[in-house]
């Protein structure tokens, strides 16, 4: 089991940089939302798929999934969300004050700005 | 006092908290802060004070056993780090009083700092690793804050770019603590360093401690990853970037000299011989970009990327001379970029340009600015009396007692061009003629400008010339560098 989400996360992280590495800004932030997920499933794998009760007590049970991983990925959601609305919002304004979202026209330097 | 050393994290978000329900008075808003950093450096002195007479401090919150806990922990190198980095942000606010501008303080600037602060004080104290990764992302939505604030055209466009590499790292650092959680099945950087220790670090550890460099590379801006560097520094305005420049970059340096002395010290040969390459690297690079610029705020960024590389290759020696070379010279570095970065404001403010080309003869109309710019000019060069004398003199020394000739004549060349860099904005800024008549600018302005200024140069020779006083407080950080066993006591003593 594993080793088919090891695949699936490899899917997304490929889709994710082929995303992120196109010129088109909202394609971009995609790729973004795309390496969180592909992040995020990967502290679910490696924290084990094992265990079969979900981590709440109850009596008689014993084989726990670990909860450990389900905490940091709870953790980390909330702030990739936050990031990624801060990202949402930039763009916007980006896009409203120089009229493109094409990052090839975002260059500039100190000579002409 | 067992809670002394979250004071500094605490203080600083408290206040910042306050000050969100004061958001149209300005007055208001630049009295507490100024409170809330004075409190926190308080706190902080008294922190090192702590630390150096009883040794490492830890809490574990919630009074749970220490792996099962998050722990922090305050030795010697956090807690001095800490105390830097409220003493420069107290001068940087006092510095944007005159200089931000009363609509970006009405757009939560002072609350950003603080909560930047907060998030910067957390990654150095946190003993935990993903917890490091929560306090990075504190101080990185805060400067995602700072760095678009007032959203000019240039700010927008530079900042979408500081986000996305932020993001990408992020994720990078998520991938990196899922890694070593599967390997060792913990995430106490104490348990973390005893584990690594008992399986003698493997391959896959190997590979992680790249990764690792990888992540914080990105934030630290060491050689190949500091390309996102020069464009976003030189978009916010000068406070903005003083803080950037002597903070956000130097957690990275930390974070990567702490995993780099507690976690991968097993395989040095490989580890850390890449670290010491990147180091060099970074110091080329970054000395070609400070010559390259006729631009004062791109000479003094580039700067920041010779510092990264020279605090590092102090770190790679692993050995005391070395790291107390490394640590002392670490936070020169943080006071020197804040001092130029604020007396470069100046001149920025009294030109109104920042190329070279069309200043000069400042030295006629402002003789106080240029003597204060050569003084600091001179210590981030390390010219013996000044601060950045010692501490590149201990890197070399270490370096040449591990055998690393090579790489330490490269530190003592790129100091010659650290000098020429910073000497040219001396010269074309101050010597001369006037190329065209100055803007009309106010004398107030100027002295309430100057005067966090002058008492960050001040500050900077005290460093140096009190170098004996402050010895045995580096001494007491290396030593905890060097032998991780200290750290992983001082945390699992139960």
């Amino acid at each position: 089991m594993e080793l088919v989400l090891s695949i699936i996360i490899g899917v997304l992280f490929t889709a994710a940089v082929y995303l992120i590495l196109s010129r088109s800004l909202l394609k971009v932030i995609l790729g973004t939302g795309l390496l969180s997920h592909g992040a995020h499933l990967l502290i679910l794998t490696m924290g084990g798929l094992g265990g079969m009760a979900p981590p709440v007590l109850i009596d008689g049970v014993t084989d726990f999934a670990d909860p450990l991983p389900q905490a940091l990925i709870l953790t980390a959601i909330v702030i990739s969300f936050g990031v990624t609305a801060v990202m949402l919002v930039m763009a916007y304004r980006m896009y409203a004050v120089h009229k493109t979202d094409n990052m090839n026209e975002l260059r500039g330097n100190d000579e002409h700005d | 006092m067992i809670n002394l050393l979250l004071f500094p994290i605490i203080i600083p978000f408290f206040f910042a908290m306050v000050l969100l329900f004061f958001k149209e008075q300005v007055v208001v808003q630049r009295v507490v802060t100024l409170i809330g950093l004075a409190l926190s450096l308080v706190a902080s002195c008294w922190l090192v004070a702590t630390v150096k007479v009883e040794g490492i401090q830890t809490v574990t919150l919630g009074s749970w056993p220490a792996p099962f806990g998050i722990t922090m922990v305050s030795d010697m190198f956090s807690a001095l780090l800490v105390t830097t980095t409220i003493l420069l942000t107290f001068f940087i606010v006092v510095y944007s009083f005159k200089s931000i501008g009363v609509e970006r303080e009405k757009f939560f600037y002072y609350p950003a700092i603080l909560f930047m602060i907060t998030g910067i004080n957390g990654a150095f104290t946190t003993g935990d690793i993903f917890n490091m990764f929560v306090f990075f992302e504190v101080f990185l939505i805060a400067s995602y804050l700072l760095i678009v604030l007032g959203g000019e055209k240039r700010q927008l466009r530079e900042s979408i770019k500081y986000i996305l590499v932020n993001v990408i790292s992020s994720a990078l650092f998520v991938i990196a603590v899922a890694y070593l959680y599967s390997v060792v099945g913990t995430l106490s950087m104490a348990d973390i360093a005893m584990k690594i220790a008992e399986i003698n670090q493997p391959g896959i550890i190997s590979v992680i401690a790249i990764l690792f460099l990888i992540v914080f590379g990105i934030k630290g801006a060491i050689f190949p990853l500091y390309f996102w560097l020069p464009g976003s520094y030189a978009a916010p305005p000068i406070p903005v970037l003083a803080l950037f420049g002597a903070l956000l970059t130097k957690v990275g340096v930390y974070a990567i000299t702490r995993t780099y002395t507690l976690f991968f010290v097993h395989d040095i040969a490989f580890t850390h011989q890449f670290l010491l390459v990147l180091s060099l690297l970074t110091i080329v690079a970054g000395c070609i970009g400070a010559l390259a610029y006729f631009d004062l705020k791109q000479i003094i960024i580039y700067n920041i990327i010779i510092a990264v590389g020279v605090i590092l290759f102090g770190v790679a020696q692993m050995n005391t001379t070395g790291m107390e070379g490394a640590v002392y010279y670490l936070i020169h570095d943080m006071l020197i970029k804040a001092a130029l970065f604020v007396l470069i404001g100046i001149i920025i403010y009294i030109t109104g340009t920042s190329n070279l080309r069309e200043m000069g003869g400042l030295i006629k109309t402002h003789a106080s600015l240029g003597w204060f710019y050569l003084i600091a000019a001179f210590g981030l060069a390390g010219i013996p009396p000044l601060s950045g004398f010692l501490g590149k003199l201990l890197i070399i020394k270490g370096g040449f007692e591990a055998d690393h000739t090579v790489g330490s004549i490269v530190i003592l060349a790129s100091s010659l061009i650290v000098l020429l860099s910073v000497i040219r904005i001396f010269i074309y800024a101050f010597w001369g003629e006037p190329t065209q008549p100055l803007p009309v600018t106010n004398k107030g302005t100027y002295r309430a400008m100057m005067m966090p200024a002058v008492a960050l140069v001040v500050l900077t020779i005290a460093y140096g010339v009190g170098a004996e006083w402050l010895m045995p407080y580096m001494s007491d950080a290396a030593n905890v560098l060097t032998d991780p066993s200290i750290y992983i006591d001082a945390v699992l003593k139960e």
